[in-house]
């Protein structure tokens, strides 16, 4: 089954949720009136510093936490109030990976992938067999059925952290910093696999964490939480090139070292600074050199970033012109569909090109 | 031969005694006492049962009775023990009073073990559905086994010692023994060798309990 995005028929809402903690007597609020809508069959990431409420936000979705006002919707029914045997049967459609794996110490690795179905009342022994097998297959730990927990690498047992979530086979995971325990390396590869859950199983994802790179790799689209507050929410192509607030910004370019904040005042800061940014096989023309050569312009690049945004090549080049003929070389990027910002230095106004995939 | 004077027909039956009484009150102990540190642990503070009154009422009875020097609380529950069991004396007679000196401490190694279990595993079980009975009998005990087993293994040994006291109101047993000829009578061998039978009694508990401990670890 592969499922399309469907913005149409959101399968999580979140309509004016507030969390109030009491700290100290008083009353913090953690989450202000956020309104989310999930859509089946992406990868949403929510983004933010410690502390912004992101972890809040996705335990209430499963009603972990309880919102202290506004309504969580489920495929469009009201859960907020669900408990009991109700609540019990929606948050069996609804997977959960943690960082810190969570996995039951006393149990086998196929013990824990079961367990979600013992607890569920499955009895016949068969399917469960079948059904752990199955899923130890799809996560590569067919050989680790056995084991128990400690015996495992913490990529491992992330892997049984989440075919222990698919077990009930939800409409949803919900990934709590899934892979902020784990090295860059087994970051990757669990990645790859929430990848393929999503692609192939058509699960709906949503997936908190403060690893900017992990939003980069695989997710469709990303809310940036600050303060409790979503401060901005889009594709991530746009979000993370084109950052419109200043906590993504912080946020997106903090592996950036080099941009208009950071940059020098040297000695040829008559210039003028712009923000060149290449999407999909643009990134690989021969572009800069070829325009600065016909426009006569002179240029240093000062900073940059070239990677994968979900498999499109882009690159982020803070580029110096220094002379020449600078309002004729960013015609020409932007005809070349290349978004040109400008940054410092005589103003120009700046525009995104409409062709940006 | 010093130890002729040792009637070992009588150290039998003592030591019979003093094994009757512990897996009698260790039985009833463990009975009791599981089910009252698993609420003492549910209802305490940030768990999943918060209840803060509840919880202090209970810590303050547990620890009550806790304070009662056991023999004190031997001669308290005297009248209790006639009415549960029809004797204050023999094995019968020193059970109610050695379960009731007991379950609190076993409680609270309940509370502790349980508090020892990774939160984490508490939380995964509520959010794939579980039931706050399914998160106690599927995820927390069996996570808190080798800590549980423990206590029992502690238990038991401040039961043995519970038992040597009960002797001094007529509980009968090893201790009893060691207190009517070795103390009341001036025979040191037969104190001494009952004493040497009550350190092999507890060694042996205690090396019982670790081996079950080291079995059941997976941490």
């Amino acid at each position: 089954m592969i499922l399309k995005v469907d913005p149409s028929a959101p399968v999580i809402s979140l309509r004016g949720i507030s969390k109030d903690f009491i700290v100290a007597r008083k009353a913090a609020s953690a989450l202000r009136k956020i309104d989310l809508d999930i859509h089946r069959g992406e990868i949403f990431g929510i983004i933010g510093s410690s502390g912004a409420g992101k972890s809040t936000l996705l335990r209430i979705i499963n009603l972990l936490e309880r919102p202290t006002a506004g309504e969580v919707l489920f495929d469009e029914e009201p859960i907020t109030n669900a408990r009991g045997a109700e609540l019990r049967s929606i948050r069996r459609r609804i997977g959960m990976v943690f960082q810190h794996f969570n996995l039951l110490s006393a149990k086998t690795v196929a013990e824990n992938v079961a367990f979600p179905l013992k607890l569920a009342g499955e009895r016949s022994s068969a399917m469960i067999a079948e059904r752990v097998d199955k899923l130890l297959v799809r996560v590569g730990l067919q050989d680790h059925a056995s084991k128990y927990p400690k015996q495992l690498s913490g990529g491992q047992k992330q892997r049984v952290g989440i075919a222990r979530a698919l077990a009930l086979q939800p409409e949803v995971l919900l990934c709590d910093e899934a892979t902020s325990a784990l090295d860059p390396q087994t970051t990757r590869s669990v990645l790859k696999l929430l990848a393929e859950i999503n692609r192939e199983l058509g699960i709906t994802i949503v997936l908190i964490t403060h690893e900017m790179d992990v939003v980069r790799q695989v997710c469709h689209r990303v809310a940036v939480l600050d303060h409790g507050q979503v401060v901005e929410l889009g594709p991530v192509e746009t979000v993370f090139l084109h950052p419109s607030h200043v906590k993504t910004r912080e946020l997106v370019h903090e592996a950036d070292h080099a941009d208009e904040e950071l940059f020098p005042d040297s000695g040829v800061s008559n210039g003028q600074l712009y923000r060149l940014t290449f999407v999909g096989q643009r990134t690989y023309h021969p572009v800069l050199g070829a325009i600065a050569r016909e426009f006569r312009v002179d240029y240093v690049i000062t900073g940059g970033r070239i990677g994968v945004i979900r498999n499109m090549p882009y690159a982020q080049l803070t580029v110096l012109f220094t002379d020449g003929n600078v309002p004729g070389a960013t015609a020409r990027l932007r005809a070349n569909g290349i978004a040109v910002e400008h940054l410092r230095g005589e103003a120009r106004a700046f525009s995104l090109p409409a062709t940006a995939t | 031969m010093i130890l002729q004077s040792i009637g070992w027909d009588e150290i039998l039956e003592a030591g019979l005694a003093t094994l009757a009484m512990l897996g009698g009150s260790l039985f009833f102990t463990v009975l009791f006492g599981l089910p009252l540190g698993i609420l003492l642990f549910l209802t305490g503070r940030t768990q999943l049962l918060e209840q803060t009154f509840a919880y202090s009422v209970l810590s303050a009875v547990l620890n009550v009775i806790r304070s009662v020097p056991f023999i004190i609380l031997l001669i308290l529950l005297m009248p209790l023990t006639v009415l549960l069991t029809g004797t204050s004396l023999g094995v019968r007679g020193v059970i109610p009073p050695l379960v009731i000196g007991t379950a609190p401490f076993f409680a609270r190694l309940v509370e502790t073990a349980l508090r020892e279990v990774n939160r984490g595993v508490i939380e995964a079980t509520q959010a794939m559905g579980g039931s706050i009975w399914q998160i106690v009998f599927r995820a927390l005990l069996p996570e808190a086994l080798p800590g549980l087993i423990a206590g029992v293994s502690v238990t038991a040994i401040v039961l043995v010692d519970y038992t040597a006291m009960s002797g001094a109101i007529g509980g009968g047993g090893l201790g009893d023994l060691a207190i009517r000829y070795g103390y009341q009578r001036f025979k040191t061998d037969v104190m001494i060798v009952t004493v040497i039978l009550l350190i092999l009694l507890v060694q042996t508990l205690q090396a019982f309990g670790n081996r079950l401990v080291i079995h059941f670890t997976r941490k």
